[in-house]
């Protein structure tokens, strides 16, 4: 906390700041909504329930989302506006893949499901995995020493080729998924069912969380991604290839992204060519939410998000209700980028910032 | 793994994509007198392939270049005539465009010169990117939620030249509205200045709490209002019960401007049309941000945002107090956008929710960007251009490529991906833009030192 000199200068910012307004209209907001959550528990219990369920399923499925853009913001310190669209274009390809190409359908049998389904996920990790690589390569890479901002604009034209790719590929409208996951209830919580396919769904993005982190905290690697991000140079000098391993990054976040494409396409049965940019920044929230660079961090966030999401969606007293869905999550995005950038687990991007 | 630390390396297509801009390297390899010639063949160039186009249009450009390369011939002592040159030229063709505007014959390729109400929407979304152009070029605070101060000005006229508080029923200065009319009516040209201010508050409060943080944290923030206030314009036609913007069903109609006492919306006589009057108030509303952006360039405040852009650490070294000088860009860009929202409202008669969302934002970027960031002519040019191709430009090229090679791609339906793609082979060829400042050019390929003072990583 060097920075007492500097605040001198901006003395009533500061002055906000040291006289603790800012955590105390945090700590304000977060009563409330603790409030508002137990006496919608309080009124129904069940519901609140089975919506908390589909909550942290929803989560895990933006969790893969906000580890790509988290692993590429760790390594780069770029908010990879594209990451979202690479996540729409996953979808398509498994939608592509899995109901015109293998012909998988709701009623298609079980086993055909299970190599069918395993199949596209290849297939849509490879996709996306190598579809981020060439971005990078085009669009970022030659402006890595650039002006900060000029990767991050070019992000988001990339943004809009990508959108188009999925206009031109998937129509203008919603494009409906058939039912290929068993829909029956596991169980029901008072009347509300908790359904086979959000169960696969959620167990299907367990697996691969763990094997991220292994990858990233355990393997040679990983280590090289982690040094990467923490100094360029310093990693070149010590014999990383600071180019492949930026490649690699992206490859692994792509793959990421194809996965959260499958998933999303499975479990909302609706998939659309703007999905990507609204969803990717539900994500880019989360991964704030939980501190941008911190790989558990973003899963803990995604977790919030979609509780949040749901909770705002599905709880039957004074629930803002879908239309204000986007908004909640924004201000959320802006309150922590102003009150506590460096998100919920504290820790700073891997690069110290 | 070396190569890549001191400076990037060019990729190999970059070799091949140099030809549209200037391939850095070659050009520095060459001298004075070179370097000359190679700009006279561009120059040619250039015109030879706007001849083929159109022929007015390549003999504009040689006016302009010949203007130019008059400039120094013209005695010292008339420093007005050399300064008002090329401006006067401008302003002739622009203000007489209305009456020849219908004889010239089609351009190949594009089709037919934009109409006279296109050419007024050109002139709103030139005055949006200006301003724009105050907070990306001139302070370079990437804001990817203009559109939020566009709306702001568009609502903000909505709400007193209509019939949207009909329990209200408020006349001030408005041009052929009945007495009788129930809701708030005011002179547009008042709540033009209004909707001005008003956003330009709006952005201050918006800065506030977010200039402190660093650049891309700072383009996702206004990346979150941008989102926030169109979902509240949606959604505010049951505010606790209170009808605020309409929802998504808008507000509309809008009252027209009007000068004294003839509407522009349906004009007076033959010559003074309502298209006419249109166009002439947008030129002077555009002359009038021109004259502020420039002069405000180079004003002390300008200077310090320039100097912020290059390097805040410096600057703050230097004395300068950076939040007050950024909310000051921001409050300045804002104030332009809600301009410009307030009389595009008013010309179209009407605002919807739908016409905020973030493709506009990145639209309007795209224009500062394809311009060239920081270069108000640049950015005229970009915005007018941009525009012009998304009013009328797109679907003629497509209409003209369908019936050249017989296919039927609607190409105004991927517009996004072709400012998207504008974007980012601008960013890679060419990052200061077509017609750059000559500042912008060295920070883009010398670079500068960004590390911002106030990191958030920090605080």
């Amino acid at each position: 906390m060097a920075t007492d000199a500097r605040r001198a200068s901006f003395s009533w910012i500061g002055g906000i700041r040291r006289a603790g307004l800012a955590p105390a209209v945090g700590t304000t907001l977060v009563v409330l909504l603790l409030l508002w959550l137990s006496v919608n528990l309080a009124k129904t219990p069940s519901n609140f329930a089975s919506v908390a369920l589909e909550g942290v399923t929803l989560g895990l499925v933006y969790g893969l989302i906000a580890l790509g853009y988290s692993l590429v913001y760790g390594i780069l310190e770029l908010i990879n506006f594209a990451h979202g669209d690479v996540f729409m274009l996953g979808s398509w390809v498994s939608f592509a893949f899995a109901a015109n190409r293998l012909g998988l359908g709701a009623e298609t049998s079980g086993f055909k499901v299970v190599w069918g389904l395993g199949l596209t996920l290849l297939v849509a990790m490879a996709f996306c995995g190598l579809l981020n690589v060439t971005i990078e390569r085009l669009a970022y890479r030659p402006l890595r020493n650039a002006p900060r901002l000029a990767p991050l604009i070019t992000a988001i034209g990339m943004s809009f080729i990508l959108q188009d790719i999925g206009l031109n590929r998937l129509g203008p409208a919603p494009v409906s998924v058939p039912n290929i996951l068993p829909t029956g209830a596991v169980f029901s919580i008072g009347g509300n069912e908790y359904r086979w396919s959000s169960l696969i769904v959620a167990l299907t993005t367990l697996p691969i969380l763990f094997l991220l982190i292994w990858l990233v905290q355990r393997t040679r690697q990983g280590k090289a991604m982690r040094a990467t991000a923490q100094d360029q140079e310093a990693a070149a000098m010590m014999g990383i290839n600071v180019n492949r391993t930026i490649s690699f990054t992206f490859l692994i976040a792509g793959a990421l992204a194809g996965v959260a494409g499958l998933l999303y396409a499975l479990y909302s049965t609706n998939i659309r060519y703007d999905q990507g940019f609204q969803l990717g920044l539900i994500a880019f929230t989360a991964a704030v939410l939980g501190g941008i660079g911190n790989l558990p961090g973003a899963v803990l966030g995604a977790i919030l998000i979609g509780l949040i999401q749901q909770f705002n969606e599905g709880l039957s007293w004074h629930a803002p209700s879908s239309q204000w869905t986007q908004s909640i999550v924004f201000a959320i995005l802006i309150l922590i980028l102003v009150f506590r950038p460096e998100g919920l687990l504290g820790e700073r991007t891997p690069e110290g910032g | 793994m070396a190569e890549q630390l001191p400076e990037y390396r060019r990729p190999w297509y970059h070799r091949w994509a140099g030809l549209l801009g200037e391939p850095r390297r070659r050009w520095r390899a060459l001298d004075e007198k070179q370097r000359r010639q190679a700009n006279v063949v561009l120059k040619v160039l250039l015109v030879g392939v706007l001849f083929y186009i159109s022929w007015p249009l390549a003999i504009l450009i040689v006016i302009l270049f010949a203007a130019n390369f008059l400039d120094p011939y013209i005695p010292r002592r008339t420093p007005w005539a050399r300064r008002a040159l090329i401006p006067t030229i401008i302003a002739i063709v622009a203000i007489t465009y209305p009456f020849y505007n219908g004889s010239l014959s089609e351009m190949k390729l594009f089709g037919a010169y934009p109409d006279v109400n296109t050419a007024v929407i050109m002139g709103v979304y030139v005055i949006m990117a200006i301003g724009l152009n105050i907070v990306v070029g001139y302070a370079g605070l990437l804001d990817l939620g203009y559109v939020a101060f566009y709306a702001m000005g568009a609502y903000t006229c909505a709400w007193f030249a209509s019939v949207q508080f009909a329990k209200h029923n408020v006349h001030f200065g408005a041009t052929d509205v009945g007495s009788t009319t129930p809701g708030i009516h005011i002179n547009i040209w008042l709540l033009v200045v209004i909707a001005g201010i008003l956003t330009a508050f709006i952005g201050i409060l918006i800065g506030l709490p977010t200039l402190r943080l660093r650049g891309d944290y700072l383009a996702i923030v206004t990346l979150g209002f941008g989102e926030i206030l169109p979902q509240v314009a949606n959604n505010g036609d049951n505010l606790a019960g209170f009808n605020l913007t309409n929802g998504p069903n808008g507000i509309t109609p809008i009252d027209s401007p009007g000068i004294f006492g003839t509407s522009f919306q349906t004009g007076s006589g033959a010559f003074f049309t309502g298209p006419r009057l249109y166009f002439w108030f947008v030129l002077l509303l555009v002359a009038i941000t021109v004259f502020c952006s420039l002069r405000l360039r180079d004003s002390r405040l300008g200077r310090a945002w320039i100097a912020i852009r290059e390097d805040e650490t410096a600057a703050a070294a230097m004395g300068i107090p950076l939040m007050r000088t950024k909310t000051w860009a921001y409050a300045t860009g804002a104030f332009f956008g809600g301009v410009a929202g307030a009389y595009f409202a008013s010309f179209k008669s009407s605002t919807f929710p739908n016409d905020f969302n973030f493709n506009i934002s990145a639209f309007i970027l795209s224009m500062v960007i394809l311009g060239g960031m920081g270069n108000v002519w640049g950015v005229m040019f970009g915005a007018a251009f941009l525009a012009y191709l998304n009013q009328e430009g797109l679907a003629n090229i497509g209409h003209a490529l369908n019936q050249t090679f017989g296919t039927h791609l609607e190409v105004p339906l991927y517009q996004f991906g072709i400012y998207g793609a504008i974007i980012v082979l601008v960013m890679l060829i060419r990052p200061e833009g077509l017609i750059p400042s000559a500042r912008r050019r060295a920070e883009f390929h010398e670079g500068v030192h960004d590390t911002p003072l106030y990191d958030a990583q920090h605080e």
